[in-house]
């Protein structure tokens, strides 16, 4: 049975507050049976240093993906994934990790490619359960296999390929990049050398919203207020429109697609995964420079 | 998920010094899971900074092909000895890992052992498979690094 909403009122003016949750809404549901509490880190050695008491090791690079093909894992790979983290599918799932929750974002993106009916964020990630002093396990639980069914991936809903991506030009589109890699100064991310690509520069008609601005100091997100001057202001994006983000590989824009699809409860968001180490390095496909759209 | 098969030795025929080689050697004898937490160890083991460098990032080298921030200070001793320094943060284990193997492996070797070091040691360890290639990349760069600064020490004599 699913866990009860987090009445804080910040979460209450978010388009879908049960997507959510606060540090201290988890500390005090922490023992609670339909639980499960897990952490996915940019750094893989993150979660062994310390971790939330009770939580389980969500890895992106070794669980989430395909290790051959370019890929997420299948509805099997996923059930067993989630049988040997304790996870059915009427659990309530909160994820939380390092950098403004950029991986667990992602982690709940691929999560909600399976339709895992209550997977939730916690606001602010480990960087704010750290600050404000709450306890730390270097424990790693030993959870009881649980049943989770073997569901086909949905990739018609909140994901996009590339054929889509180039029957969408003209409509809305979000780069999520540093500036850099949106003019084409950089041909990868600032310090992330190897994910480069051939070709610099963003897919035609994309804005420019680095995927951090949804983020305030302290990693959690944004008031819906913010969010909203940015987004629908600034972006002149609308909750009505056909939205597509993207970034280097897809885990940067997972973090904007949380926040168009669930805080500001946009209908139609996809996240083209494939991103620019795909489109840079596409043969044919139209390229534009510089810093404007 | 399966290792590939992984050669004793480097491609180029390069030979490790012994002690990166029982380091290789320790972490290809382990299963998957267990070279993570040698390598959570290594973290813990980084030496901490003497004073000259402690709070004085700008004496050291920034190593922005780390995916956090990574400085690293080498010196070279009269009789060619060479010591290695870094600063990594602690919510950046796998960097502080990769840097406390190669101060495990290299410091206090002279200058020529250090720069013989093969450049791809990195991807000797088994560890590709379970921390990104991108993250070895940080650890190759770290190499390149002290290298160059080793020769520029000797150079400058």
């Amino acid at each position: 049975m699913a866990l009860p909403q987090d009445s804080a009122p910040k979460f209450q003016e978010y388009a879908h507050p049960e997507m959510i949750v606060s540090t201290e809404w988890v500390a005090q549901h922490l023992d609670d049976p339909g639980l499960v509490v897990a952490e996915s880190d940019e750094d893989v050695l993150l979660y062994e240093t310390g971790h939330i008491p009770g939580a389980v090791k969500l890895d992106w690079h070794t669980e989430l993906n395909d290790p051959v093909t370019r890929d997420y894992v299948d509805g099997a790979g996923f059930a067993r994934l989630m049988s040997e983290k304790g996870i059915s599918r009427d659990t309530t799932l909160v994820l939380y990790g390092d950098r403004n929750n950029w991986w667990a974002a992602y982690a709940l993106w691929v999560c909600s490619l399976f339709g895992h009916p209550d997977v939730r964020l916690m606001d602010g990630g480990r960087a704010k359960w750290i600050a404000e002093g709450r306890p730390l396990s270097t424990d790693t639980p030993k959870p009881a296999p649980a049943d989770y069914p073997d569901i086909a991936r949905d990739d018609a809903r909140i994901r996009a390929f590339k054929d889509q991506v180039l029957a969408h030009l003209g409509q809305p589109m979000i780069d999520v990049r540093s500036p850099g890699e949106y003019s084409g100064e950089l041909l990868h991310m600032p310090d992330y050398p190897q994910e480069g690509a051939l070709r610099g520069g963003h897919i035609p008609g994309a804005k420019s919203v680095p995927w951090a601005r949804a983020a305030a100091e302290d990693a959690t997100f944004k008031p819906r207020k913010e969010l909203e001057a940015i987004y629908q202001g600034e972006a002149g994006l609308s909750p009505d429109d056909d939205v597509v983000v993207y970034c280097r590989i897809g885990e940067r824009s997972s973090h904007t697609w949380f926040v168009l699809q669930h805080l500001l409860g946009f209908g139609q968001v996809r996240n083209y995964d494939g991103s620019w180490t795909e489109w840079g390095n596409s043969v044919r496909v139209p390229i534009t420079r510089g810093d404007s759209p | 998920m399966t290792q590939p098969p992984v050669n004793s030795q480097p491609a180029s025929g390069a030979v490790l010094n012994p002690r990166l080689q029982e380091i290789a050697d320790d972490f290809r004898s382990m299963p998957d899971k267990d070279r993570l937490q040698l390598l959570l160890e290594f973290s813990q083991d980084l030496p901490a900074l003497p004073e000259r460098y402690a709070g004085h990032r700008d004496r050291m080298e920034p190593v922005p092909e780390c995916q956090t921030p990574l400085f690293l200070a080498v010196e070279v001793e009269p009789d060619e000895k060479v010591h290695l320094y870094f600063d990594a943060p602690a919510e950046a284990p796998t960097t502080r890992g990769f840097a406390a193997i190669l101060h495990a492996g290299l410091d206090g070797l002279d200058a020529g052992e250090v720069l013989a070091t093969p450049p791809e040691f990195s991807s000797q360890l088994g560890l590709a498979d379970l921390v990104s290639p991108l993250r070895l990349r940080g650890m190759a760069a770290m190499l390149s690094r002290i290298k160059r600064q080793v020769r520029e020490r000797q150079a400058s004599r």
